[in-house]
């Protein structure tokens, strides 16, 4: 555990003196908080106008609007789409700072002298996962905090409130945020560990951000709905992938392939 | 303190085609405790790759070793808990300051005082004063101070030091001369890999001539014998070639010649032979300016030693 620590607080010393995480920890969160809220304000201006486009709401969403107006179903269905922005700012933010992190240390020497040490691979995974894991996480659950804290501001009607601090949101953002974070950092490890060049290796980490992009597509095509039972299947599905992808990562990094094909 | 046998490292160079290179081959070597040994090779000989076997970086694919007392492949982290190595590049975190850098390596190798150990050997290399600067901002004097730093921070038995005064300006590299000599006084164990065959004579109780596989090891001093024997240099006023006849057949001399106007005698024990030949020389009106044995440079033997090697691997 002093190992992962010490590999944590050695990540988090280097990659906070890096301009482009910061800016990736402080935009990409103000940008996809921003965007719900600003949606909201101006949907709460225009009520009269969009009760009539209640009638295109998916018919299997219907289930979530019970007890509100068509106004407000409108507006939860809406806002709906931008809980896959929560959810990836978890994959985006980690992805930056984990697909740098081993080929990083390949580019600036510093690989050999830490795999010199007596520190186990499971050990260094885990430091440098959680280094890229736990900012994103705290980040997304923050920016999370906030948007729930404007709501009110906003004028947002109590149902829509209820509805964006249920279970679902709730599950969207405590807990599939973090076990896709996981995954997402795993794949990016494993890139980095693979490619010599940190600009591809975000490229390609970047790549984990599509199955989301797909289930974004197919609620707005309203092929899939977004509700309790859906987020249980994929958290359910997420921890198999997260202990497959630790257990593969332990297994696939090759120290010495890392250290002797790297040129 | 190091053992090996027959340690061999084959890389596959791809999938395909099957095609391997041998970088280390069928290495046997012994380094005692508190021993300096000096591992001399061309570059692409597989030092490198020796050290990475050594400190348990890369695995080998045949043959044994063990260091610190600890078996390579089973022991692994023991012996990286025990060794310290010096890279051939100091690699250190840029963005990080000195002491950060120390701090770090200190904790992953379970230093117990960590702040005192990083505090002692910045003072002693000379970098205390610039703890708090990033290393990004370091020259490479400086870079490979703290490099070396990091790899005695937990006081290890055993020293891996690749290349240790490759590329440093005369002052920064005497400075870690130097340093390998105080740590040499304080009994370690270090393995050097070195193109500086100078520095390699100075420092080294051992030497290892090696490319993919040992040529000869030995103490430079033994070397020089086994390749060019003993010879003393007489440099007379005026040599007559009549004393070369003379000195000739006498039992102890094993060849005598002229080289550029001095008397060069191949002698077996010149502590013990020197006066006689001193006396002979005068009784026949020789003027004798000056007495001095021949040295050979490290860097003959090496380069002999080398084309020796290549010789016999073409027959």
């Amino acid at each position: 555990m002093k190992h992962i620590r010490t590999i944590i607080a050695k990540e988090w010393a280097e990659v906070f003196k890096n301009r482009m995480v910061i800016l990736m920890l402080t935009l990409l969160p103000l940008l996809f908080t921003l965007l719900p809220l600003v949606m909201l304000s101006t949907m709460g201006n225009a009520m009269g106008d969009i009760e009539g486009a209640a009638a295109d709401v998916p018919a299997g969403f219907l289930s979530a609007c019970e007890g509100l107006n068509a106004g407000e179903c409108m507006q939860i269905y809406l806002v709906n789409q931008f809980m896959i922005m929560f959810m990836i700012m978890p994959i985006m933010i980690p992805i930056t700072i984990a697909s740098y992190s081993i080929v990083g240390e390949k580019t600036t020497r510093s690989l050999e002298p830490l795999l010199a040490t007596p520190i186990s691979t499971v050990e260094l995974l885990a430091g440098k996962s959680l280094a890229a894991a736990i900012p994103a996480i705290l980040v997304t659950w923050a920016a999370f905090g906030f948007f729930l804290l404007a709501l009110p501001l906003l004028g947002v009607s109590a149902g829509v409130r209820a509805y964006i601090g249920g279970p679902i949101w709730l599950l969207g953002v405590l807990v599939l945020g973090p076990l896709m974070a996981i995954v997402a950092v795993n794949f990016a490890l494993y890139v980095s560990s693979r490619v010599n060049d940190p600009r591809v290796a975000e490229q390609i980490s970047s790549l984990v951000i599509i199955p989301l992009m797909a289930v974004l597509f197919a609620q707005l095509a309203g092929v899939i709905i977004i509700n309790t039972a859906f987020m249980l299947i994929a958290i359910g599905v997420l921890i198999l992938a997260d202990i497959g992808m630790i257990y593969l990562g332990a297994q696939i990094f090759e120290r010495e392939a890392i250290l002797t094909r790297w040129k | 303190m190091i053992q090996t046998k027959d340690l061999t490292k084959v890389f596959k160079l791809g999938k395909k085609d099957k095609k391997e290179i041998i970088a280390v081959e069928a290495l046997t070597l012994n380094v005692s405790e508190g021993e300096v040994f000096g591992f001399l090779g061309p570059n692409g000989a597989g030092k490198t790759t020796t050290v990475r076997m050594l400190t348990s970086l890369i695995g080998p694919s045949k043959g044994t070793a063990s260091v610190n007392g600890f078996t390579l492949g089973k022991q692994d982290r023991d012996i990286r808990r025990t060794v310290g190595i010096l890279t051939e590049t100091p690699g250190m975190y840029e963005r990080l300051s000195a002491e950060m850098n120390l701090k770090i390596f200190a904790q992953l190798y379970d230093v117990e005082d960590v702040a005192g150990a990083v505090k002692k050997y910045l003072q002693m290399l000379g970098l205390y004063e610039r703890r708090a600067d990033p290393v990004g901002s370091f020259s490479k004097g400086m870079r490979q101070k703290l490099a070396i730093a990091r790899a005695i921070l937990h006081e290890p038995k055993v020293l891996f030091l690749d290349e240790p005064t490759s590329g440093l300006d005369p002052e920064a590299a005497k400075m870690v001369r130097d340093f390998i000599e105080g740590l040499k006084e304080h009994g370690r164990t270090i393995f050097m890999c070195t193109h500086n065959l100078d520095e390699a004579d100075r420092l080294c109780d051992r030497i290892g001539i090696f490319k993919q596989r040992l040529i000869a090891v030995d103490t430079p001093q033994a070397l020089r014998q086994q390749l060019y024997g003993r010879k003393v240099v007489f440099h007379l006023r005026e040599l007559n070639p009549q004393w070369i006849q003379m000195i000739k057949v006498l039992p102890f001399v094993d060849q005598a010649e002229e080289v550029n106007g001095k008397l060069v005698i191949s002698l077996e024990n010149p502590e013990r032979d020197n006066s006689e030949i001193i006396r002979m020389l005068v009784s026949a009106g020789a003027d004798i300016l000056f007495v001095g044995e021949l040295r050979h440079s490290l860097e003959q033997i090496y380069l002999e030693m080398l084309h020796t090697s290549k010789k016999e691997r073409q027959a």
